[in-house]
């Protein structure tokens, strides 16, 4: 497809030749990642965040940076006009006056695709309520494809809070796209929910193994994808109480798994991976936060057509 | 408006002037006439479970002076997929249509999801819109929360 003034709203809108594009455009953004560029001189990058955030709004914020761009936005709700009742249409349909593209984060699940309705510049979805993350996505199976040298035939554990995590729903999908055997490992309670396993099953025909034991399949995996509880997506406390601290990671628990194992997690991380762990080799996940410049940056640069 | 003649057969008085809708889902003409907000002056008949050829069992309504709005007949493929309508003027068949249902909804229902922007009070104005997976089992898909609503669900929503 022809990304440029294109949004990017949902991964399922993308097909895997184009994120093997994105992947490509991301290599030869990674040592610009760091000294910078001016691919996008005198671009203007909007992140409209009505949620807090700290890696995705200050990633795509480095991203614009490193391309030679500027930036705007809010941190949050209050900041904005929405406090006054504006719509998410309207607040678009100004921000595209000051701005060349837009970023938006939502709370409401759909909120991103709305704003793409509305406004005539790129929209990239930075996470709308359990919905959907695909930048997130994009950027995980990157560090995959970086730290593995592959993403076809391994075997990948998505593990803890299965259930509202959007990045795991969103990882779901092209895991099977790509070929990765996935192993959903969760609470009970958390698992992941039924559509997303029926369709990994009917459109992939991967292998899916649904279990609530780490140590039976953990001598097998290659990466594993630990997750946060999404204690904020929760209805009630109550349903919160029962899960919390139900699961986590420590150097006795990495013990059988493989020595080249590539441990992830899209963080923050609160008690599912012990600090410990942070000197174990097999962590990557702050390198995996690196790798969410060098992805952005390429969705960027497409979307305002300045690569191809 | 109605008799049973001495076989039995229910027969049911023609319109002059108005809407027929037949080959209605056979129980759900009720809900047919709840969707169309039929007010309590207009003049309709009902016949439930009646015999058909094609559907054995069917519904037909007759409305005098009645005649659909595009809205009212995107709702009502939501709820008799298949239906026919014969639009009536003069005591004689002037159109007929058969009600199907399109690729994509507007505006007739919105997303049960609380969660979802296009769900009743999050974002004002928004039109729902939907994608029709299957017509039969009905499944539709919200455009914005990709949300999968079943029969029962747009039923309890119309």
């Amino acid at each position: 497809m022809g990304f440029a003034g294109s949004d990017f709203i949902s991964i399922n809108d993308f097909s895997k030749a184009d994120l093997e594009h994105v992947f490509k455009v991301a290599d030869r953004m990674l040592p610009l990642a760091r000294k910078g560029s001016s691919i996008c001189k005198n671009k203007v990058l909007a992140t409209l965040f009505y949620e807090p955030s700290t890696r995705t709004r200050l990633s795509f914020q480095t991203a614009m940076l490193r391309l030679g761009g500027r930036r705007i936005g809010f941190s949050s709700g209050a900041e904005s006009s929405s406090m006054k009742g504006e719509t998410i249409a309207d607040t678009v349909r100004t921000i595209e006056q000051y701005s060349d593209i837009i970023v938006i984060r939502h709370p409401s699940e759909g909120a991103a695709r709305v704003a793409a309705d509305y406004a005539s510049i790129p929209v990239i979805n930075a996470g709308d309520g359990s919905h959907q993350h695909p930048t997130q996505t994009v950027l995980d199976l990157y560090t995959i494809l970086k730290e593995k040298g592959k993403i076809k035939g391994l075997n990948v554990g998505l593990y803890g809070d299965l259930k509202y995590g959007r990045t795991v729903h969103s990882l779901l999908g092209t895991l099977g796209l790509f070929g990765a055997n996935v192993f959903c490992v969760s609470p009970q309670g958390l698992e992941m929910p039924v559509h997303f396993v029926k369709e990994f099953k009917e459109k992939h025909g991967g292998d899916l193994v649904e279990t609530s034991s780490l140590d039976t399949v953990l001598p097998q995996l290659d990466v594993l994808y630990a997750t946060r509880i999404q204690k904020e997506r929760f209805p009630d406390e109550k349903e919160f109480l029962k899960v919390k601290g139900t699961y986590s990671l420590d150097s006795f628990a990495l013990s059988r798994a493989k020595d080249d194992l590539v441990l992830l997690h899209p963080l923050p991380r609160v008690d599912e991976i012990s600090y410990e762990l942070d000197a174990d080799p097999r962590s990557r996940f702050f390198k995996q936060v690196f790798y969410g410049v060098p992805t952005r940056m390429a969705l960027i640069a497409l979307l305002l057509g300045k690569v191809k | 408006m109605t008799m049973t003649p001495p076989s039995g057969e229910m027969i049911v008085q023609k319109i002059g002037n108005g809407t027929v809708i037949d080959h209605v889902t056979a129980g759900r003409g009720l809900l047919c006439l709840r969707i169309l907000n039929i007010p309590s002056t207009t003049q309709f008949v009902l016949a439930s479970n009646v015999s058909s050829k094609r559907m054995r069992r069917k519904d037909i309504i007759k409305i005098e002076d009645k005649f659909l709005s595009k809205k009212e007949f995107d709702r009502l493929a939501l709820v008799a997929p298949r239906a026919t309508i014969n639009i009536i003027r003069d005591g004689k068949v002037a159109e007929k249509r058969v009600v199907e249902l399109p690729k994509t909804i507007r505006g007739v229902i919105s997303c049960n999801n609380p969660a979802c922007v296009a769900f009743p009070r999050n974002e004002r104005f928004l039109e729902p819109r939907f994608t029709v997976e299957t017509d039969d089992p009905l499944l539709i898909k919200c455009d914005f929360c990709d949300h999968e609503l079943s029969r029962k669900d747009v039923d309890e929503l119309l």
